[in-house]
């Protein structure tokens, strides 16, 4: 029978099924950070349990790491204890562990893939809902919990049902000056937060072939946004070619072999998808969320939408909330919106091409003065130490961003780096929550080319206007 | 994991769709390294004026009296009734670990996020699929009638009115969910114990797996 990618990653782990209709599944990669591990060394400890597998695990501090120069400090003391458990738990449990002075330390979604401990046909857990971020490789990835975590640790496998397949199929690839993030915020205000509840969703056709491996994690990144818990795209040679020569990719004959077995890993021709939804990926313009959801997006030249135009009485009090706590008024353009701050970063944006992208637009153009802060958070030292190998810092520098050490920053702000009440945001992170950024920020999810183009103008604006003009 | 047989309490209405997990424990709380203690924070930044920090006596914060939780008889509320998506965002447990100490042993939405959703269940708590139509009558049932309560029983996969002086104002509601996770629940199985019985076979599996992919 025709299967999916979904139903073979699947089938390829399933080692048992259960009595009451759930499964067993095996799970090759298990990464952890020090925000949803603690509690589960501890479950395992109380119950005397030792660790599975332990080369299937490894470990970075990200969440709550400062990334300023002298950061191997924590001045925060409950920052630093969270931090200091994951060592002490890394280190009794003898788990590889990126530390911070490390240069392969980062979030732990860029460095997975960057390692290469990210494959494909794996399937790759971690406790934080953006693992599906490893999709990208035709892996089968998906956040857990901590008792999950725990479970893991112990088991190696994890108690699953089988999700339903969806399938998003853009047509031709997006246009200049459009990316993968700009794609991931129109499929979420498409099919809305809770669109791919229940799914495994695949995104396939020419618009996702003509990806990057960045652009493809960008988009299998923000699946759970969408509501999918996991994401994943079918490999082709860009998935091989970024894998190939990584630290922790298989080498020589190991090579050969595992290069033949994951050409397998895409969707039969007449596989069958339980949803199946297509996009015209060449007509989708810059996207910019106005709202604390991120389904509450517009392309950039669009006004503010209007609640009452709402036929959905739940959504439209959601609206409302959102411009209340917002600060903004339906019907108003983007371009009237000043960013307080800017966030280049996070896990859906840090890596080498989305800083290009960004450094692109700064390049000979200076920071807006109306902008208090303009960040640039790399997601590892390895993409920190490349963009300074390709001067792309100076840039920054030159424009008026600052240029800081990796970690998850202020896209969730568990560090000092955070927004103040009522300050807005244009951010390359994943999420506009009330709260995320900052008690009282308002974040308004962007590319990176978007969000260097709004630090410049002070402005929300079209990136590709910001081009056309030439640098000062 | 805790098991999960029937709850009899007040329902508290959150009349909000999309509650993220941020909002139900906002990230300063994630960094304890404990399971317990985050129910005095739970929705955090709806429930209080100023601005919450781990280890602070929550006592001496203002409140914010138009938040439902902030309202008697809701502080003593078991089940909560809310909208769809409830619990989307990040996986932090930290979500079902706050509403379990606060009280909740129930909630109520017409949809749940995923990995929120799975996080319930290993804590103990019920999360109920009703529909939207569903849903909204019992707004409107609790609404109208302050601190009604319900009594939820997963044996049987029924709500009923808490109290039988009420009962003419709800016919029994039949729910559904699936097998797997009623049996482990009502069960409140340790479920790492559970896979360990089959050890044997997740080792034979891993054996043959990893010799057809050496490369792993
Ligand atoms: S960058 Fe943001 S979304 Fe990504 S793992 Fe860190 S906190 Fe989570």
């Amino acid at each position: 029978m025709a299967q999916t990618l979904y139903d073979k990653l699947w089938q390829s782990h399933l080692v048992m099924d259960r009595d009451d209709g759930s499964s067993l599944i095996y799970i090759d990669r298990h990464l952890l950070h020090e925000v949803t591990s603690p509690q589960a060394f501890e479950g395992l400890r109380l119950a005397k349990r030792p660790l599975w597998r332990l080369k299937a695990n490894v470990a970075t501090a990200d969440h709550n790491v400062p990334t300023t120069p002298d950061r191997e400090v924590i001045k925060d003391e409950v920052s630093r204890i969270q931090v200091e458990t994951l060592g002490r738990n890394c280190s009794d449990f003898d788990i590889t562990l990126f530390d911070l002075a490390d240069r392969r330390q980062g979030i732990v979604h860029v460095v997975g893939p960057e390692q290469g401990l990210t494959l494909p046909g794996m399937t790759v857990v971690c406790g934080d809902s953006h693992t599906s971020t490893h999709g990208a490789f035709g892996a089968l990835a998906h956040g857990i919990g901590t008792s999950e975590v725990e479970h893991v640790l112990a088991t190696q496998c994890l108690v699953q049902t089988k999700s339903k397949n969806m399938r998003i199929w853009v047509d031709s690839p997006l246009s200049a000056g459009v990316t993968a993030k700009d794609l991931a915020l129109y499929i979420c205000g498409q099919i809305g937060t809770a669109g791919g509840t229940g799914y495994a969703l695949e995104f396939a056709g020419p618009g996702i072939e003509a990806l990057s491996m960045e652009g493809r994690m960008t988009l299998c990144n923000m699946a759970i946004e969408a509501g999918a818990r996991a994401g994943m795209v079918a490999v082709d040679q860009t998935t091989i070619d970024y894998i190939e020569g990584r630290d922790y990719a298989p080498k020589g004959e190991n090579w050969e072999k595992a290069v033949a077995a994951w050409k397998q890993l895409h969707s039969d021709a007449d596989a069958v998808f339980d949803r199946d939804i297509k996009i015209n990926g060449a007509a989708i313009e810059p996207q910019v969320s106005w709202g604390t959801s991120p389904e509450m997006v517009i392309s950039v030249n669009e006004p503010l939408p209007l609640p009452e135009n709402e036929v959905d009485s739940v959504k439209r009090d959601g609206m409302k909330r959102a411009y209340e706590y917002m600060g903004l008024t339906p019907g108003a353009a983007l371009a009237d919106i000043t960013p307080d701050r800017v966030f280049i970063g996070s896990c859906t944006n840090s890596r080498i091409e989305d800083l290009r992208a960004a450094a692109e637009v700064a390049k000979g153009r200076k920071v807006s003065p109306k902008v208090k802060q303009a960040l640039v958070v790399p997601g590892s030292g390895l993409v920190k130490a490349q963009a300074e190998k390709e001067g792309l810092d100076v840039i920054f520098k030159e424009a008026g961003f600052e240029w800081r050490e990796p970690g998850c920053s202020m896209c969730l702000a568990m560090n000092a780096d955070r927004l103040e009440q009522g300050e807005h945001c244009a951010s390359t992170s994943n999420r506009n929550f009330e709260g995320r950024q900052g008690y009282g920020g308002r974040t308004h999810l962007v590319s990176p080319a978007t969000a260097a183009a709004a630090a410049i103008a002070g402005a929300f604006v079209d990136v590709r206007t910001v081009m056309n003009q030439g640098a000062q | 994991m805790k098991a999960f047989t029937q709850v009899t309490g007040i329902v508290a209405p959150l009349d909000r769709a999309n509650v993220d997990t941020d909002q139900i424990i906002p990230k300063q709380f994630l960094k304890s390294i404990q399971r317990t203690g985050f129910g005095p924070n739970l929705f955090d930044e709806w429930r209080y004026l100023d601005q919450g920090f781990p280890g602070q006596d929550y006592t001496q914060r203002p409140l914010n009296k138009d938040f439902v939780l902030n309202q008697e008889p809701y502080t003593q509320a078991k089940i909560l009734l809310t909208r769809q998506n409830f619990g989307c965002g990040s996986s932090r447990e930290h979500a079902p670990w706050a509403l379990d100490d606060f009280g909740f042993r129930c909630i109520i939405a017409p949809s749940f996020a995923d990995i929120f959703y799975n996080n319930c269940f290993k804590n103990g708590i019920l999360p109920i699929q009703l529909t939207e139509e569903q849903v909204e009558n019992l707004f409107h049932l609790v609404t109208e009638n302050k601190g009604f309560t319900f009594t939820v029983d997963l044996e049987s996969q029924t709500i009923k009115a808490g109290d039988e002086s009420q009962s003419h104002l709800l016919d029994e509601i039949k729910f559904d969910i699936p097998a797997p996770r009623k049996s482990s629940l009502l069960k409140g199985l340790d479920e790492i114990g559970e896979t360990l019985v089959h050890s044997d076979v997740i080792r034979a599996f891993e054996e043959k797996y990893h010799s057809a992919n050496p490369w792993l």
